[in-house]
């Protein structure tokens, strides 16, 4: 191992020394660094309250009516009686499904893979002092706390939170007498909100903020993925607040945006009607869609840095993946219809959204082929990140793969709203972007804190939540193709029995025994999820003050300017003002000394 | 290290840090507009014939806030272009008149609200409707100046002139005899609806940049001696805001009053 480029830390932190207090270092800290780590705890955090609400759910799918062992009493002493005798009444279980989805993917995924790692890294990357803005900065991630404290205060509401699940259709979603969706869509405005600022702050840094000489084909892939990503939250995410406005109109107002003339839930309504629910599922997919990629691009990012780390060489096809990626960004815009091909659209509509949802695929299979190319040749360092990553390429190939038969109007007739859907892009979210972001925590912990995570307890990590991931979502493969449809509180058990008692015909449809038997084995699985994820949570926060030291300011032996600072990086992060001159993954050039040449090495004369 | 170009221009971008994150947060809020103008096209395409109501708006009311919202867009222009020139009393007599413009716009539209809100379409028992503007409401009977109908087609499409429906008398019904009574809220219909959340985020857009300019117009003074061509820059950037404001209404008027 070559001495890397450290810069001694002494007089770097005593040139930016300013003792600003608990309170503006920790809370309110304008610091692009600490605000990237407050939003990866609070999004960590809220990844395993997710989680815990789907093991939950899990349970009573496997087990319906059965009350929840070990934490049943406290569910029914903290929500009440749709908790009565510790069991999960259907109720609850929509609530519990409907912010599963919201918090994963609005309070989790999205924070973690855009705001908390784009936050942390980007600026750093680019050789920049830190974000433009850096007190709407701020202001973006107070949004994103008051946005979730909305949506968990809203499960101690009367009745309970949103039941709607995380898409809210209308007319379901105006129709429930409760008060939980009111809360869902309020806590929404601020989350979009959040989004907003960030994702402002986020283009404005990349095109302005760049070093001398790190010019945009400079830029590593994760910057231009997030580059992307922050487009996509920009203009995709206005036209749902737009939407959740009307919802909250029609809730609040009682107006009838969404809710059709006749419509009857018990009895007629007094509504106005003349509204169409078909709007809010375009207004919704129109961000749907696009908030798609905006969960995997970053992840393509980080697992495009940690490969070309890793594999000691650059990245195969560098042009075709910033290429690839800002053509996903533009069609992403015009293939939200795919997830309404049941809505009875005309055959000419389902056709043309189909033909783009097909050509989306290109550019995803032309990042894909890029990554598994880089592979080719190198001489692989196996470290945790590194397996995360080579886990994360197949993983995001089965998700991708079966996502074609939904993509098809024709087989999408069938496979729509069951299991398969769920496992469809449960693939491509959990061993797929969660995975890279695994890989990603793994990766620049030592640039956060100057220590390693344990290598071995890594690996532990790593092997079992391969593993139980896999039992948790093949299985729903085959119970999506045999018909299983999705949000059935009991796991389907009233619609086989009701199918197996019909006298006297054949029987058909039902779920075979086989099927209904593999919840039970759902559950285990998914338990086994949780528990591995206990040697991650020990080895995260005891790695912060007993890790293995670091050793360097580039323990990985890495090209990008974030490996090029001091350890954790001071306020204003840089020494001196970095000035780049090469691309970003100039690993083993032949002639060089090392095998890895950073981007603010000067050539030499 | 500082964070650089706050102030001063990027060379390869031709542009302040502040001046691409307001375009790029315009971006986004054309886009949110242009869900709900969206919205509005598709509600309206969905209304069945005859039931897409015309002329519930006063037009020379909406015609005088154009007028207003346009004079402001001007009096801004004036404002930055006031201090470009390093004249900082021109900026505040500029920015006066956007700021009364503002208020005398919200005023216009507060009036239009509380106008739709006492205007009620009252169905009778015996079938017929009244519809009109209550004048007095006892426990007995509402007083209200307007007509009856027989059908509610008839309603929607008033033929209203530009100042407004004709003047018509005073009718008395007792309370024993109404059947439905609905104000011209949201709730009274589509077309209200997105009314009401198109112009009340519309207004909501008018107050947050009246409050921003007039955060620059009563506190500006001591940045204006200190750091001169950032403060022009920050005029500037709210500018941009109210233009995008403006910009928006010039949509709004002819799609809600004219259409």
């Amino acid at each position: 191992m070559q001495a890397t480029h450290a810069i001694p830390h002494t007089g770097v932190h005593a040139e930016h020394h300013e003792d600003a207090g608990f309170w503006r270092t920790y809370i309110f800290s304008t610091d692009h660094k600490v605000i990237g780590i407050q939003y990866g705890v609070t999004a960590l955090a809220f990844l395993f309250f997710g989680f815990l609400l789907m093991l939950m759910m899990r349970w009573q799918i496997a087990h319906p009516g059965v009350s929840v062992p070990l934490v049943g009493p406290l569910l029914e002493k903290v929500l009440g009686p749709v908790a009565s005798q510790g069991k999960i009444s259907p109720d609850l279980y929509n609530s519990f499904g409907a912010m599963h989805g919201t918090i994963m993917v609005f309070l989790a995924i999205v924070p973690l893979a855009f705001a908390a790692f784009g936050n942390y890294v980007v600026p750093l990357m680019i050789g920049a002092p830190d974000m433009a803005f850096p007190r709407i900065n701020m202001a973006s991630y107070q949004s994103y706390v008051i946005g979730g404290v909305i949506m968990v205060v809203s499960f101690f509401i009367p009745g309970g939170a949103a039941q709607a699940g995380w898409t809210s259709y209308s007319p379901l979603a105006t129709s429930i007498p409760t008060n939980g969706q009111t809360f869902w869509l309020v806590g929404m405005v601020f989350l979009i909100t959040s989004s907003l600022l960030g994702a402002v702050n986020f283009i404005a840094t990349i095109i302005q903020l760049r070093a001398p000489g790190m010019t945009w084909m400079r830029m590593p892939f994760f910057v231009w993925a997030q580059f992307v990503t922050a487009f996509l939250l920009l203009l995709a995410f206005p036209p749902l607040e737009a939407a959740g406005i009307m919802q909250l109109m029609d809730k609040v107002a009682h107006t009838s945006f969404f809710l059709p003339t006749g419509l009857a839930v018990g009895t007629l309504g007094n509504i106005s009607g003349g509204g169409s629910p078909l709007l809010w599922q375009h207004l919704f997919w129109f961000l749907g869609h696009p908030e798609v990629y905006v969960l995997i691009l970053p992840a393509m990012g980080i697992v495009a840095e940690v490969i070309a780390n890793n594999t000691r060489k650059p990245i195969w096809g560098y042009k075709s993946l910033v290429y690839s990626s800002m053509t996903i960004g533009f069609l992403s815009f015009i293939v939200w219809a795919h997830h309404m091909y049941l809505t009875g659209m005309g055959i000419r509509v389902a056709t043309f959204f189909q033909t783009t949802t097909m050509i989306i695929s290109i550019p995803s299979v032309i990042i894909l082929t890029c990554l598994f190319l880089s592979l080719w040749g190198g001489s692989i360092r196996f470290n945790t990140p590194m397996l995360f990553v080579m886990a994360f390429l197949p993983m995001f190939g089965i998700g991708g793969l079966t996502g074609l038969p939904l993509g098809f109007n024709f087989s999408d007739l069938h496979l729509h709203d069951t299991y398969y859907v769920i496992a469809h892009f449960h693939y491509i979210v959990a061993p797929g972007t969660i995975f890279a972001l695994f890989a990603g925590v793994y990766y620049w912990f030592p640039k956060m804190t100057g220590r390693m995570m344990s290598e071995f307890w890594g690996r532990v990590h790593f092997w079992l939540s391969l593993i139980f991931m896999n039992l948790i979502f093949q299985p729903m493969f085959a119970q999506g193709m045999a018909g299983m449809i999705r949000r059935m509180s009991d796991g389907g058990a009233n619609y086989t029995a009701a199918h197996n008692t019909a006298a006297g015909m054949e029987v058909i449809g039902g779920l075979s025994d086989n099927l209904m038997h593999l919840h039970v084995f759902i559950l285990w699985a998914a338990v086994g999820l949780g528990l591995s994820q206990i040697p991650f949570i020990i080895n995260f926060f005891w790695s912060i003050k007993n890790g293995k030291p670091a050793g360097s300011d580039n323990p990985w032996n890495a090209t990008t300017l974030e490996w090029q600072t001091p350890t954790p990086p001071p306020h204003g992060n840089f020494a001196k003002a970095p000035i780049v001159y090469r691309g970003p993954y100039e690993y083993s050039v032949p002639g060089h000394t090392t095998d890895f040449t950073p981007q603010n090495e000067p050539d030499k004369a | 290290m500082e964070i650089p170009y706050t102030v001063e221009i990027r060379k390869d971008t031709g542009l302040y840090n502040a001046k691409v994150g307001i375009w790029l947060f315009l971006a986004s809020e054309v886009m949110l507009f242009g869900a709900l103008f969206s919205s509005y096209i598709l509600l309206r395409v969905g209304a069945p014939e005859g039931y897409w109501p015309h002329g519930w708006l006063t037009v020379w009311l909406g015609t005088l806030n154009t007028i207003v919202l346009i004079t402001s867009s001007i009096t801004t222009v004036m404002a930055w272009a006031s201090l470009k020139m390093k004249n900082f009393s021109g900026f505040k007599f500029y920015h006066a008149i956007t700021l009364c413009c503002a208020v005398m716009f919200l005023c216009i539209k507060s009036y239009e609200y509380h106008d739709k809100f006492i205007h009620n379409e009252i169905t009778l028992k015996d079938g017929r409707i009244a519809d009109g503007h209550v004048i007095k409401k006892t426990a007995e009977a509402v007083t209200i100046e307007g007509h009856f109908v027989t059908n509610r087609t008839e309603l929607f499409d008033t033929h209203n002139g530009f100042f407004g429906p004709p003047k018509h008398g005073e009718l008395e019904i007792k309370t024993a005899d109404i059947a439905r009574m609905s104000n011209y809220g949201p709730a009274h219909h589509t077309y209200n609806a997105i009314y009401f959340t198109l112009t009340g985020l519309h207004a909501l857009h008018v107050i947050g940049g009246a409050l921003v300019i007039f955060y620059l117009w009563a506190f500006g003074e001591r940045m204006w001696k200190t750091d001169p061509e950032r403060f022009t820059n920050r005029v500037e950037i709210s500018g941009l805001f109210w233009h995008f404001v403006d910009l928006v209404w010039i949509f709004l008027f002819p799609v809600l009053y004219l259409l």
